[in-house]
C-alpha cells in the first residue's frame, strides 16, 4: 500500500526549499516527500488501535514542512522518516475505544486529535500541562514510548493520514463521529480545533474590536469560532482582511462584520476603533489581532493595527520572522501563541470541555465542512500540494487527500 | 459679432464625430443618426474694465443696502469670505476675480479708517487651501499683508470656539456659523458664481456653517427634493439655505453679497476645439486635436493629470453685482442663464456626457470614482430647469476612466467610504442611516480636515447625495471606458466602448431609443421645454 514519506534527506530538501520560490507546494515532487510502499505501522500498545484514513487535510504547516520553511525549533520533537497527515479522518476497522472511555465498534469513524503528548507516550505521571488537559503543551513530547514527535503525522512510530497503509492512534487521540457528520466535516474537526482554541485564548472583552488577519482555513474557522463560541456572551465586533473574493463571502457568511482586502484592513479597524494613524501605524485601534498567517508580514500588520495593551493572538504557524517589536515594548501589547488544543477552561457549565468535542459541535453548527474544497486521490499528490498552496488563489480553501479509492479530483 | 447663443444640433449623415471628454483624454464618437448634441453658448464678451466695474457695483449696491462705503467706519470689525478653491473650473488665470474684488473692497476700508479686517476662506467641508493656491486667488500683495498675521483663515467647521449657534429657523434647522463672521459689524462675501447653484444665503449659510447646520440641507431627502438644484426656485437645498440666511439676517448679521459671473471661455488657445463645434473646426483645431490627443494617448494619466491640472482658464468676468443677498442673486442668476442657458425641446431615453478630469472637488488632484459619480449624475445630470433631459427610468451614459484611485492627502475619508460603504450598499438613505454620523465624527478625518488638506470626513457622503436625485431617477448608469471593479462598487456598469453602451441602455430604454449628449465642458444648463 502506498503512503507518503517524508525523509530527512538534505540535497531533497534544498531542492525542495527553491522550487518553493515559485510557489508553495512546487517542490513536492523533488523534495523529501516520497511515494512509497509502506505497511501498516505497528501498534505501540494495547490501548493504540489502527485507523484508516477516509480523508487528510494538507495543511499550512504540512507545507511550510514541505517547503523547507518551517522552523528548525521543530528538529528535536519529529522522528524520520514520518508520514505526514495530521487532520484525518478514518475508519476503525477493528474497532477501538475512544478518549472518554467508549466503545466504538468495528467500522466506527474517528478524528484524531493528534497531539502526542504524556497519554500516548505512557507517561506517568504526566507532566504539567498535560496533567491539566493542555495536551498541546505537553512538556514530554521526545520522550516516553514514542519516538519524538510533537503530533501524529510528524512522528516515525504513528504513520500519518497521507497513507493508504493507514495510521495507529491512542485511544486518547479518538474522537468518535456524528452519524450525520460527512467525511468533509470529521476532516474539517483539527484545524476547527485550533480556532476554536485561539477564539477563547483572545481573552476578549464587551465591545471589543476584533480583527483577523488571514483568510485560510484557520481564518475562516477563527471567525466561526468567534462567532459562534464568543459573541454569544461577549459581543465584539469582528473585522477580517480576505484576499480573495470567495474567502470574503465566506469569512462574511461566517459571521465578520466587516470584510476588506488585507490591504484594506488597517484603515477598517481604525474606522471601526475610531483611531488617529501615526507613521503607518494606528494610534489605537483593535483591542485583539488574530494572526492567522504567522510571517513577517502579517505579524509586522498585526503590531501595527492592535490598540496599546491590546492582544495579538498568533494562530498560524510562524517560522523565523523579522518583525520590529519597538511598539510590542512601547505600547505594552501582549503577543500570544495559539498552538493546538487540549481542554478549556469555563466553556461549559460543569467547567471545562475537550476543545476538540467544542470543534466538533462548531462544525455541525457553522457547517465547516463545506471548506473542504478539492479532494485528490494519493498519487496525485504533486497536484494536491500544489493546489494547496495556492488555495487562496485558485478559489479553495482546504485541500484533502481522498484515500476511498475515488477517481480524480473531488471538482 | 455678438455670441451665438447654444445650439441642439441633430446628428445626420454629414455630422462628424463628436468630441468627448475622457478625464485626462478625449475620444471621438459617431452618434446614431437623429441623436441631439446639445452645445453652450459661445462665450458673453467680457466687461472691458472689471475694476471699475467692481467699484461700480461697490457704490450702487443692488435692494435694501447702502453702499459699501457708506457701511464702513473707522473701529469697525470687518469680515471678508470668499470662495474656496472648487471655484472656479478650471482656476482661472491671474489675476483671480477673488483678487480684483478684494482690493477694491480693501481700498475702501483703508479710506475708511477700518483696520479690523480678517479674511475667511468659506470651504465649509473642504480642504484647506494651500499656499500657493491662496496666493493665487487672492495675489501676493494681500496674501503677504494678512496671512503672516493671521488675518488670513480658513473657516474650520470643527473649531467649536470659532462658532456660533444663531438659532433654528422655523423647521427646527440650526444655524451655527463662523464666529468671527458672524460677530463682525459686517460681513462681505465674495463669490465666483459659476452655476446657479453658487451664491445667495448659500454662500453664508452653507461656506461658514458647521456640520450641525449642513446636514439639515445636505442629506438625501434634500437632494431628492432638489429638482433641480441649479434652479433655486424648485430646489429644496436653496430653500432651506433661504431660510437660515434669513435667520441670519434677523440675527443681526450684515452681509454684504458681492456676486460675479464669469463667461464659459474655460479653456487657453492650444485647446480651442474644445471651446467649438466639430464641424465648425479649422484645420488648425484638427491639428491641434489630434496633436493633443496622441500627446495625452501617450503620456501616462498621472503626467496628464499634473499637465491639465496646470491648465488656467482665460475666463473672463462678465457682471458684478453686490448689495443685499436676494436682490444680487437673482441678477447674477439670470447672468448665468444667459451665458449656459440652452433651450432643448423635450426628454431623451438616454443621455450621455463626457466626463473631464476637473470637478469642484479635485483640483490639483485626481478625481476619484465617487468624485466622477458626482460629476456626472449630482453635476451635469442636474445641469437642467424645468425636467431632467433624461426621461425617469432613462439612461446615462458617462464616458471616463474611473480609476480605484485616490488621493489620500485630500480625500482619506473618501477611500474608507469608496472601500466600505458603498460595498454594503449604494442606497443614499441607507448609507446616510448606517454610516453618516460615524464619518462624520471620526477624529482622525476630523483632524485631517483641521490640520491638514483633507475633505471632512462626511464629504464623500455628500457628493454621494449630490447623485440621489439621478439615482432615484434613472433607470441605469453606464460608465464607457471605466474601470470595471470601480464602476461596479459604484453600482453602476461598465462598456467599454459607446456602441456597446447604446446596446446596454436599450435592454433599460427599449429599442430606438432617442440620444442626447450634453458637449460640456464648457458649461451647458439645459432649460428642457
Amino acid at each position: 500500500m502506498k503512503a507518503l514519506v517524508f525523509e530527512r534527506n538534505l540535497p531533497r530538501f534544498a531542492a525542495s526549499r527553491v522550487a518553493s520560490v515559485f510557489g508553495s507546494g512546487r517542490g513536492a515532487g523533488i523534495g523529501p516527500l516520497q511515494f512509497l510502499d509502506a505497511l501498516p505501522p505497528e501498534v505501540p500498545g494495547d490501548d493504540w488501535f489502527h485507523l484508516r484514513p477516509l480523508l487528510s487535510g494538507i495543511c499550512g504547516s504540512d507545507l511550510a514542512t514541505l517547503d523547507g520553511r518551517s522552523s528548525r525549533y521543530f528538529e528535536d520533537i519529529v522522528s524520520f522518516p514520518f508520514i505526514p497527515g495530521h487532520e484525518v479522518v478514518g475508519v476503525l476497522d477493528d474497532g477501538g475505544v475512544d478518549h472518554a472511555g467508549t466503545a466504538l465498534p468495528p467500522g466506527a469513524r474517528a478524528v484524531v486529535e493528534p497531539v502526542l503528548g504524556c497519554a500516548p507516550r505512557h507517561i506517568q505521571p504526566p507532566c504539567p500541562q498535560c496533567g491539566a488537559g493542555h495536551y498541546g503543551l505537553c512538556e514530554y513530547l521526545a520522550f516516553g514510548d514514542l519516538s519524538p514527535g510533537l503530533q501524529t503525522g510528524f512522528c516515525a512510530d504513528t504513520g500519518g493520514g497521507w497513507s493508504a497503509a493507514g495510521l495507529v492512534a491512542h485511544t486518547s487521540q479518538l474522537h468518535s463521529v456524528p452519524e450525520q457528520f460527512t467525511d468533509e466535516d470529521a476532516v474539517i474537526v483539527e484545524p476547527t480545533a485550533c480556532a476554536v482554541h485561539a477564539a477563547l485564548s483572545g481573552g476578549i472583552e464587551p465591545d471589543d474590536t476584533v480583527a483577523v488577519v488571514g483568510a485560510g482555513t484557520l481564518g475562516l474557522a477563527t471567525i466561526a469560532a468567534l462567532h459562534h463560541l464568543v459573541r454569544p456572551t461577549t459581543a465584539c465586533t469582528v473585522v477580517a482582511g480576505a484576499k480573495h473574493p470567495h474567502q470574503r463571502r465566506v469569512a462574511e457568511s461566517l459571521g465578520a462584520d466587516t470584510v476588506v482586502p488585507p490591504d484594506q484592513l488597517a484603515r477598517a479597524v481604525r474606522r471601526q476603533a475610531g483611531s488617529l494613524v501615526l507613521a503607518g501605524r494606528l494610534t489605537g485601534g483593535a483591542d485583539v489581532v488574530f494572526d492567522c498567517v504567522g510571517s513577517s508580514e502579517s505579524l509586522t500588520q498585526s503590531l501595527a493595527m492592535v490598540r496599546p495593551r491590546g492582544r495579538v493572538v498568533v494562530v498560524g504557524m510562524p517560522a523565523k520572522v523579522s518583525v520590529d517589536l519597538a511598539p510590542l515594548w512601547h505600547r505594552e501589547l501582549t503577543l500570544i501563541g495559539a498552538y493546538a488544543y487540549g481542554t478549556e477552561s469555563g466553556a461549559s457549565p460543569t467547567g471545562e470541555r475537550r476543545t476538540f468535542e467544542m470543534a466538533i459541535d462548531l462544525v455541525a453548527e457553522a457547517d465547516l465542512g463545506s471548506l473542504v474544497s478539492a479532494a485528490y486521490p494519493l498519487d496525485r499528490y504533486e497536484e494536491a500540494i500544489v493546489h494547496a498552496g495556492a488555495a487562496g488563489r485558485r478559489g479553495a480553501v482546504k485541500v484533502v487527500f481522498d484515500l476511498r479509492h475515488r477517481k480524480g479530483p473531488k471538482r | 459679432m455678438s455670441p451665438r447663443p447654444g445650439f441642439v444640433l441633430e446628428v445626420d449623415r454629414s455630422t462628424p464625430p463628436t468630441l468627448y471628454w475622457h478625464g485626462e483624454r478625449f475620444r471621438l464618437e459617431r452618434l446614431p443618426e437623429g441623436s441631439r448634441v446639445i452645445y453652450a453658448p459661445e462665450p458673453i464678451d467680457p466687461l472691458e474694465d472689471p475694476s471699475a466695474a467692481i467699484r461700480r457695483a461697490l457704490q450702487s449696491p443692488l435692494g435694501d443696502k447702502d453702499p459699501l462705503p457708506a457701511l464702513l467706519r473707522a473701529g469697525m470689525k470687518l469680515t471678508i469670505a470668499f470662495d474656496d478653491i472648487s471655484l472656479p473650473l478650471p482656476p482661472m488665470e491671474r489675476p483671480d476675480i477673488r483678487q480684483l474684488v478684494i482690493e477694491q473692497v480693501l481700498d475702501m476700508a483703508a479710506e475708511a479708517g477700518v483696520d479690523d479686517v480678517e479674511l475667511i476662506v468659506a470651504l465649509a467641508l473642504h480642504r484647506r487651501m494651500t499656499e500657493p493656491e491662496l496666493r493665487h486667488a487672492l495675489g501676493d500683495r494681500i496674501y503677504d499683508a494678512f496671512a503672516p498675521n493671521g488675518l488670513l483663515t480658513q473657516h474650520d467647521a470643527e473649531d467649536p470656539d470659532a462658532l456660533v449657534h444663531l438659532g433654528q429657523t422655523d423647521h427646527g434647522e440650526d444655524v451655527e456659523i463662523n464666529k468671527r463672521a458672524a460677530e463682525s459689524d459686517l460681513l462681505v462675501y465674495v463669490n465666483i458664481n459659476l452655476v446657479a447653484m453658487d451664491g445667495g444665503h448659500k454662500s453664508v449659510a452653507t461656506g461658514l456653517a458647521s456640520y450641525k447646520s449642513l446636514r439639515h440641507h445636505h442629506n438625501p431627502q434634500t437632494m431628492r427634493q432638489s429638482r433641480s438644484f441649479m434652479d433655486q426656485h424648485h430646489s429644496e437645498l436653496h430653500t432651506s439655505n433661504w431660510r437660515m440666511g434669513r435667520l441670519i439676517a434677523d440675527s443681526g448679521v450684515n452681509v454684504f453679497q458681492i456676486e460675479t459671473n464669469l463667461n464659459n471661455d474655460a479653456f487657453p488657445p492650444a485647446f480651442s476645439f474644445l471651446q467649438k463645434r466639430e464641424w465648425e473646426w479649422s484645420v488648425k483645431d484638427r491639428l491641434a486635436y489630434l496633436g493633443v490627443s496622441k500627446a495625452l494617448d501617450r503620456t501616462p494619466a498621472k503626467y496628464a493629470r499634473q499637465i491639465f491640472h496646470s491648465v488656467k482658464a482665460p475666463h473672463r468676468m462678465t457682471a458684478v453685482q453686490a448689495g443685499e443677498v436676494e436682490a444680487v442673486h437673482a441678477v447674477t442668476t439670470d447672468n448665468v442663464w444667459r451665458q449656459q442657458g440652452v433651450t432643448v425641446d423635450g426628454q431623451t431615453d438616454i443621455l450621455s456626457m463626457g466626463l473631464p478630469y476637473i470637478s469642484p472637488y479635485n483640483v490639483n488632484s485626481i478625481l476619484n470614482p465617487i468624485l466622477v459619480a458626482c460629476l456626472g449624475l449630482g453635476y451635469f445630470f442636474n445641469m437642467y430647469r424645468g425636467k431632467p433631459l433624461v426621461r425617469e427610468g432613462g439612461v446615462v451614459i458617462m464616458s471616463h476612466p474611473t480609476p480605484w484611485e485616490f488621493n489620500p492627502v485630500h480625500h482619506p475619508s473618501y477611500i474608507d467610504f469608496f472601500e466600505q460603504v458603498l460595498s454594503e450598499t449604494t442606497d443614499p438613505i441607507e448609507v446616510a442611516k448606517g454610516f453618516e454620523e460615524s464619518f462624520a465624527t471620526d477624529p482622525w478625518y476630523i483632524h485631517l480636515y483641521r490640520t491638514g488638506h483633507a475633505y471632512h470626513g462626511v464629504h464623500p457622503f455628500y457628493m454621494w447625495y449630490w447623485c440621489a436625485h439621478a439615482l432615484q431617477h434613472l433607470g441605469g448608469v453606464i460608465i464607457v471606458g471605466g474601470d470595471p471593479a470601480a464602476v461596479h462598487r459604484l453600482g453602476f456598469r461598465v462598456a467599454s466602448t459607446m456602441a456597446d453602451a447604446l446596446e446596454m441602455a436599450q435592454d433599460i430604454v427599449g429599442p430606438s431609443p432617442t440620444l442626447t449628449h450634453v458637449h460640456t465642458p464648457p458649461i451647458l444648463m439645459s432649460d428642457v421645454q
